[in-house]
């Protein structure tokens, strides 16, 4: 019995210890957020976290799995945006990159075998390339036009759901494959595949970009620009990089996100999309103002981001309310992380410092 | 007669005096060519569209070009506002969707119309100070700010109703959508207003009278130009800036007031993208969105370009209505190119 005590006692001692090292982290508050949204939901049914196990299909069913196929795609494009923030830009054409991708995926698979994994390959390659083609043109104006990023991206962000509108000739163009639709609904392990695709490629940019110096060239770049050329750093290729980046992960989640239904909603699809990324990348502590990044950060922001949709569902809310929750979020984050409320805080802490400080120094006096 | 050479020196003279002041105002200020060019294609539009389509230079297709486009106009006169200071509002748009749900609701539920139009232009007014309060003491980015006001009104749309909400047909403010003749023309074309219309352009004349002869609009200008020095020449920075966040989210619900009057319907999903219609306008019109430079008057015209370009699109009938957000967009950047490269010269001299 004292085994247990002692064991669930130093648990909470690792726990604590680990809290108090992660207070250092900017994302710090965003999984807390998360934390605190999970514990209304089982507040609401005890038996919210459950995970369960279908034998006849093979599948994990629960709703936090629910969560982490929701958050894959915010995953991708709050990825792409994070590097995109931290040169001090900004891409707001994420959203219609998405739908410009998944509108080449599903108008090619809509004349393609509905069997064909070669097919489907192609269709994802598409998207791709479509999403690739958005960036680069929105690099390219920033790079070498030296157009501000908000007007850049907010020009693509017009255009693209056109582009979108042009492909699908207005239509919502719907498809059948079965490989396609296997890479956003299926499962492996148990664990939905979209999520393990989106983890795997997010994981790769950030190795890509934390192993080599192009974290650190962004992140240059981002701090102060007229320094970085004078250091030898070049921008243009690497703001194109960034951009093409991010148009790649937002076609990416493009497919997912028509991949789930089979159907590209030229209006609906990807709507908003660039907002949600933002915000995750803000969660993650990000600042918009550019000269550093952290794709952790952005993967518990989307995480938050999908924990709060699924919430708000779950808690019987109107879907189409979600964002007044979002905005509360935002305004609590952004208010922990201001100057004047840290300051707040920090006086406080000073003022109690300097109480129990002097304390010892009354006592010693008076005896 | 000896006095006739010395009249045409001096008359020489102040032409020269007149087009030297004219070069340097072109090249001074950096929003001045944009706004001619988008005052050129303006006419230009005009003129292709009537020599192409016909029905274009008359009475009521430019009349309906004001009453249709009336709310733009109010959202871009304060996005400019806004956007002079190098700061951004994205939540108009989505504070014109809480408006006008909140207002046809209480309209319907027994609140009389006038208060009720009362109260839109006073939620829009919270909206602005809130993302004020948020940018100006908590030094939250004004895009971050504006997001979160943009989220919440349109969130608090969709909880107070997802449904269209009919405004009564008998309400007394409808009488702001009525159409008001003028010149009673030929057949149906008439020189017709609104009060809307009204509206709209008293909103202009006021907010130009504020950016060009009050100390408001000169201070905006200074913060645009750069916040650092205005702060050091002791203008009053926070409070201008608090100001015109909440002027703009004034001119939000005020905007709400015209549209909800001329259709008739309160909606959680009206408004979607206004914010980057108003935007485009104010750029369009020769507003450098890194701010300092701009007028409220071309943004105007970049709301009537914007809305024109709708007409032909929809009158040219060949064009598929999947090219218009192109176009849109393809206009928009040729004038962000135009203001690029005036910059640029401007820099270069």
């Amino acid at each position: 019995m004292s085994l247990v005590v002692g064991l669930v006692l130093f648990a909470a001692f690792i726990a604590a210890g680990a809290v108090f090292k992660l207070y250092r982290n900017q994302w710090f508050w965003g999984v807390v957020a998360i934390i605190v949204l999970l514990c209304l939901n089982l507040l609401k049914d005890p038996g919210y976290l459950a995970i369960d196990y279908v034998d006849s299909t093979g599948r994990l069913v629960g709703n936090l799995l629910d969560i982490v196929r929701w958050a894959a795609p915010t995953m991708l494009i709050a990825t792409g945006m994070a590097l995109v923030i931290a040169t001090r830009g900004i891409d707001l054409s994420v959203g219609s990159s998405m739908v410009a991708g998944g509108a080449a995926s599903l108008q090619l698979l809509s004349a393609a075998n509905p069997t064909s994994a070669g097919d489907a390959a192609v269709a994802v390659l598409l998207a791709i390339l479509t999403g690739g083609a958005i960036g680069a043109v929105n690099g390219l104006l920033v790079t070498y036009v030296k157009l501000q990023p908000f007007i850049t991206t907010l020009v693509m962000m017009m255009a693209g759901r056109g582009i979108a509108k042009v492909i699908t000739d207005g239509q919502n163009t719907s498809a059948t494959n079965a490989p396609f639709k296997w890479l956003v609904n299926g499962t492996v392990l148990g664990f939905p595949v979209v999520f393990l695709v989106a983890l795997a490629v997010v994981g790769i940019v950030g190795l890509w970009v934390r192993r080599s110096a192009f974290g650190l060239v962004v992140e240059a770049i981002g701090i102060n620009p007229k320094a970085a050329w004078m250091a030898g750093i070049r921008p243009a290729g690497i703001l194109l990089t960034v951009y093409v980046v991010s148009g790649v992960l937002a076609a990416l989640a493009g497919v997912f996100s028509v991949g789930s239904v089979m159907v590209v909603d030229v209006s609906k699809t990807g709507y908003q999309a660039e907002l949600d990324a933002i915000l995750a990348v803000v969660v993650g502590g990000t600042s918009l103002a550019g000269g550093k990044f952290s794709i952790r950060g952005a993967l518990v922001g989307a995480l938050l981001i999908a924990t709060l949709d699924k919430t708000v569902l779950f808690l019987g809310v109107s879907g189409a309310a979600t964002p007044a929750f979002k905005a509360v979020v935002i305004v609590v984050l952004c208010l922990l992380q201001s100057q004047r409320v840290r300051g707040l805080f920090a006086r406080r802490r000073r003022r109690t410092a300097v109480e129990t400080a002097a304390e010892p120094v009354k006592g010693s006096v008076t005896v | 007669m000896s006095v006739q050479p010395a009249s045409v020196v001096d008359r020489s003279a102040a032409r020269l005096g007149t087009r030297r002041r004219l070069v340097q105002k072109l090249t001074t200020n950096p929003s001045t060519l944009p706004t001619l060019a988008s005052l050129v294609i303006f006419v230009g539009m005009l003129a292709y569209g009537e020599s192409a389509y016909g029905r274009i230079v008359q009475y009521s297709t430019l009349s309906n070009l004001f009453i249709n486009n009336a709310h733009i106009i109010i959202l871009a006169a304060g996005l400019t506002m806004v956007i002079l200071t190098g700061g951004i509002d994205l939540s108009v748009g989505a504070v014109v969707a809480l408006t006008s749900v909140a207002g046809v609701m209480s309209v319907n539920a027994g609140l009389d119309p006038w208060l009720a139009v009362g109260l839109m232009v006073l939620i829009g007014s919270a909206f602005g100070l809130f993302s004020g309060i948020l940018i100006q003491y908590f030094n939250v980015q004004p895009f971050i700010a504006t997001l979160s006001s943009m989220f919440l009104a349109r969130g608090l749309a969709a909880i107070l109703s997802t449904d269209a909400e009919q405004l009564d047909p008998d309400a007394s403010i409808r009488v702001l959508a009525e159409t008001i003749t003028i010149v009673d023309g030929p057949k149906v074309n008439d020189l017709e207003t609104t009060a809307g219309v009204i509206i709209a352009l008293l909103v202009v004349a006021g907010v130009f009278f504020l950016l060009h002869r009050t100390r408001l609009g000169r201070t905006a200008y200074a913060i645009g130009g750069s916040e650092q020095s205005a702060l050091l020449m002791g203008l009053p920075v926070n409070r201008t800036k608090l100001w015109l966040y909440t002027l703009s989210g004034t001119l939000a619900g005020l905007a709400s007031v015209v549209y909800t009057t001329r259709i008739g319907v309160g909606q959680n999903i009206i408004g979607e993208g206004w914010e980057m219609q108003a935007i485009a306008a104010a750029v369009i019109g020769g507003t450098l969105l890194t701010g300092g430079a701009g007028f409220v008057l071309g943004s105007v015209v970049g709301a009537l370009v914007l809305g024109l370009m709708n007409v032909l699109i929809t009158r040219d009938g060949t064009i598929p209505p999947a090219w218009t957000t192109i176009i849109t967009g393809g206009v928009l950047l040729v004038f962000v190119l135009i203001q690029r490269a005036v910059t640029a010269v401007r820099r270069r001299t």
